[in-house]
């Protein structure tokens, strides 16, 4: 079991205030797309999740196993250890590293080595192209080659929750609609519960159980299946330019 | 290779540099040995931080002349055998390191660099005031005739120095083969990534820190009997920060081979422009070796060779 649950949230950046009075969720075993442009606050949710940035007040709770943790305050470490990972926007990899040691820095954490032998040849057996490129640095690969590698990288925590931030940023139509199909594929072969930011609404919308639209900060609608997102007004607004 | 079969590697070329010390007559090839093989430690102490985690330092000198003058202070007090005081300015200079680094290891790039010049700028004149150990006078320490195992006393100092040489280029290539050196390497490829999975990134740089300044305070504590004069404007030279920074540069960063290469290079040619050019043309060969590397060969000498070699 492992779920998120966001309340009263507000964050930003010393005075610039992004994410206002935000609360989700995102349950066991879920797919939830966080749709919005760009500038509404995504990546600075995401960000508060991870640790990466403290948020100004409000509460992030992970309930894993039976326990509950409140992630607000935490160091991004510790994070990791409980089990969430995050595929950040543009993949930053480590371009002068190889794909091997690239994925070896996704099992960082102590706790995450004993079975690093094992989570490497998962990777691997997900991505046999990363297995043939194993020793090739990650900076002169193609752009989908490395959107597989940032996928792979944060699956070497094991992680129970994963984050993804962007997948589509900077790919080929078609990588896009792979990666999309990736994520859906490993969810399913690992268990995971998925938070996913993406402008693409429509190929978010292909493997995404809920999804939330998320305007200057705020939660502007929530739609329980992909369907009442799709018929949504301020979804025409935004996306279609209605 | 194996860390251990590379520490063997290591005291196999002790052992024998250390013999056939019994064939110099001359003690200038003592004076040239440990001026090279202090920039070995100082070059190869750099590149932990600035090569595999990729914060350039520009303090060099400060962590240096602490140690020399740490060393001075002690040998006034007490006067300790050599290794002691290597020790102690070495310790010095690692904790030194270690409060430089929860101060500025927050700031990022450039900003770190001009801290670092800072503090050896604040350092030389904390020592410059220090009335115990010269002030801006300087201090002179009496060098013995003979090393304690007998033989010239510089003979023991390349000696010392010798075996710091070794044990820094052995500890760096163990660093650079370690989960610590992959983690730092993803430090200076994207921070911000590395902190999102999970990597401890403040805690990995105190450590390059930590051991990076302990290794340049352990090569400036024998400076003082080296020199048998230190003042504050020798000891913070700017040479030593620029040598220091243009020799793993020379090298390639990358890999424990590039500043050993980069340092033997560097102050060969340095030795020998002073007894046949002259002393002051020094650092005009440096910035000119320096300016030819970064724009005709950017990863350095090691990045030359890896480039004859195919891809794999």
């Amino acid at each position: 079991m492992s779920s998120i649950t966001i309340s009263h949230l507000y964050a930003g950046y010393n005075k610039v205030h992004v994410i206002q009075d935000l609360s989700m969720n995102v349950g066991d075993g879920e797919t939830v797309a966080l749709l919005g442009t760009n500038g509404n606050g995504k990546s600075t949710l995401m960000r508060c999740v991870m640790g990466l940035l403290r948020p100004y007040e409000g509460s992030i709770k992970l309930e894993i196993d039976g326990l509950s943790h409140e992630l607000v305050g935490m160091e991004t470490e510790e994070i990791v250890s409980l089990g969430i990972a995050m595929v950040p926007e543009g993949r930053r990899l480590f371009p002068r590293l190889t794909v091997e040691e690239n994925l070896t820095i996704g099992a960082f954490r102590t706790a995450a080595r004993p079975a690093l032998a094992r989570n490497l040849e998962f990777c691997f057996e997900a991505f046999p192209r990363l297995r043939e490129r194993r020793h090739q640095l990650a900076g002169s690969m193609s752009g989908g080659e490395q959107q597989m590698v940032a996928l792979a990288r944060a699956l070497m925590s094991e992680p129970r929750v994963l984050l993804v931030d962007e997948p589509s940023v900077g790919l080929a139509p078609l990588f896009v609609t792979r990666t999309i199909e990736k994520i859906k594929e490993l969810k399913e072969s690992r268990g995971l519960t998925v938070l996913m930011a993406e402008q693409n609404f429509h190929q978010a919308l292909k493997i995404a159980d809920r999804g939330y639209v998320i305007v200057e900060g705020e939660i502007a609608f929530e739609g329980n299946s992909a369907a009442e997102l799709n018929d949504n007004e301020l979804i025409q607004k935004f996306y279609m330019g209605v | 290779m194996s860390n251990t079969r590379f520490a063997l590697l290591g005291m196999l070329l002790f052992a024998v540099l250390f013999a056939s010390e019994q064939l110099v007559t001359n003690q200038y090839v003592f004076f040239v040995g440990y001026a090279v093989l202090q920039y070995v430690v100082l070059a190869t102490a750099w590149n932990i931080l600035g090569g595999y985690t990729g914060y350039v330092n520009f303090g060099t000198a400060a962590f240096f002349a602490i140690g020399a003058y740490v060393s001075v202070a002690v040998n006034k007090l007490y006067h300790p055998p050599l290794p002691v005081l290597i020790l102690v300015g070495g310790t010095a200079s690692g904790l030194i390191g270690l409060a430089m680094g929860y101060l500025t290891l927050k700031l990022r790039g450039v900003f770190f660099s001009i801290s670092t010049l800072a503090l050896a700028i604040v350092a030389q004149a904390v020592i410059t005031n220090w009335a115990f150990v010269g002030g801006s006078s300087g201090a002179y320490v009496i060098r013995p005739r003979f090393g304690p195992y007998g033989g010239p006393f510089i003979a023991y100092l390349f000696t010392i120095m010798l075996v710091m040489a070794i044990a820094a280029v052995v500890l760096a290539r163990s660093i650079e083969r370690s989960k610590t050196g992959v983690g730092l390497a993803a430090i200076r490829d994207d921070e911000g990534a590395a902190e999102a999975y999970g990597v401890p990134t403040l805690r990995l740089k105190l450590m390059a820190t930590v051991v990076s300044g302990t290794l340049m305070g352990m090569a400036g504590a024998p400076l003082p009997f080296y020199v048998a004069y230190l003042d504050p404007p020798s000891a913070f030279n700017l040479s030593v920060a620029v040598n220091t920074i243009a020799m793993p540069l020379v090298g390639g960063t990358a890999t424990w081979l590039g500043p050993v290469i980069g340092a033997v290079l560097l102050s060969l040619i340095q030795q020998a422009a002073m007894v046949t050019i002259s002393s002051a043309v020094n650092l005009l060969i440096v910035g000119l070796v320096m300016v030819g590397f970064i724009t005709l060969a950017p990863n350095g000498i090691m990045g030359l060779l890896k480039k004859r070699r195919p891809a794999q």
